[in-house]
């Protein structure tokens, strides 16, 4: 099993206008990342995302973005984005 | 499925029954216009206007309280001067009169087990 553990993710829902932002943000600026629509998700799948979400923003609102670094932006920051990411 | 078929249409229909409670969209329409058709697509899906920005179970009554306008929204308003979306806003927060502060969610995350 693959170390993912500085991956940057982005925990979102395809209908969230701040996390359309947040994505579009993170394209322009280049940023390797991997996306999880967590409201596409289904039943043990959608539990599991929901608890790995929990351990990085107990109150599981989206976007939450973890940046690999142990940085973790809970919705569309743009400051704290460039900073944690030194775009 | 009832109801405006477009954003516009939904944002005709809603505004006149939004501002006179002091609830205004968002001037910014690029935030307002993805809100109400994210609004209009979860219509579809759940067959309910879920909050687009917090995760729907798909169960209305579990559901009510994401409902837009959702119930978070008369505090959110009060002290952000704009809901958690952002869709709906005050005039002041219009009229750039208060900080347009991030607003954290209210919302018990128990809520999103079901």
């Amino acid at each position: 099993m693959s170390d993912d553990s500085n991956e940057v993710k982005l925990f979102a829902l395809s209908t969230c206008v701040h996390c359309k932002n947040t994505k579009q943000y993170l394209e322009e600026h280049g940023v390797d990342y991997k996306c999880v629509f967590v409201d596409q998700l289904e039943g043990d799948e959608r539990k599991a995302v929901l608890e790995e979400i929990r351990a990085h923003n107990p109150k599981l609102s989206f976007p939450t973005l973890v940046c690999g670094n142990g940085r973790v932006i809970v919705g569309f920051h743009k400051e704290d984005i460039k900073e944690a990411l030194q775009l | 499925m009832s109801g405006p078929a477009t954003p516009q249409a939904l944002h005709d229909m809603l505004r006149k029954i939004q501002e006179p409670k002091g609830y205004f969209f968002n001037k910014d329409m690029d935030m307002t216009m993805p809100l109400l058709e994210s609004l209009l697509v979860n219509k579809q899906r759940y067959g309910y206007m879920a909050c687009p920005c917090r995760l729907a179970l798909g169960e209305f009554e579990k559901d009510r309280d994401i409902v837009c306008p959702c119930v978070y929204r008369e505090d959110d308003v009060k002290e952000y001067g704009a809901c958690f979306c952002g869709l709906y806003v005050s005039q002041a927060w219009n009229d750039d009169e208060i900080p347009h502060d991030i607003v954290p969610e209210r919302r018990p995350p128990e809520k999103l087990f079901g």
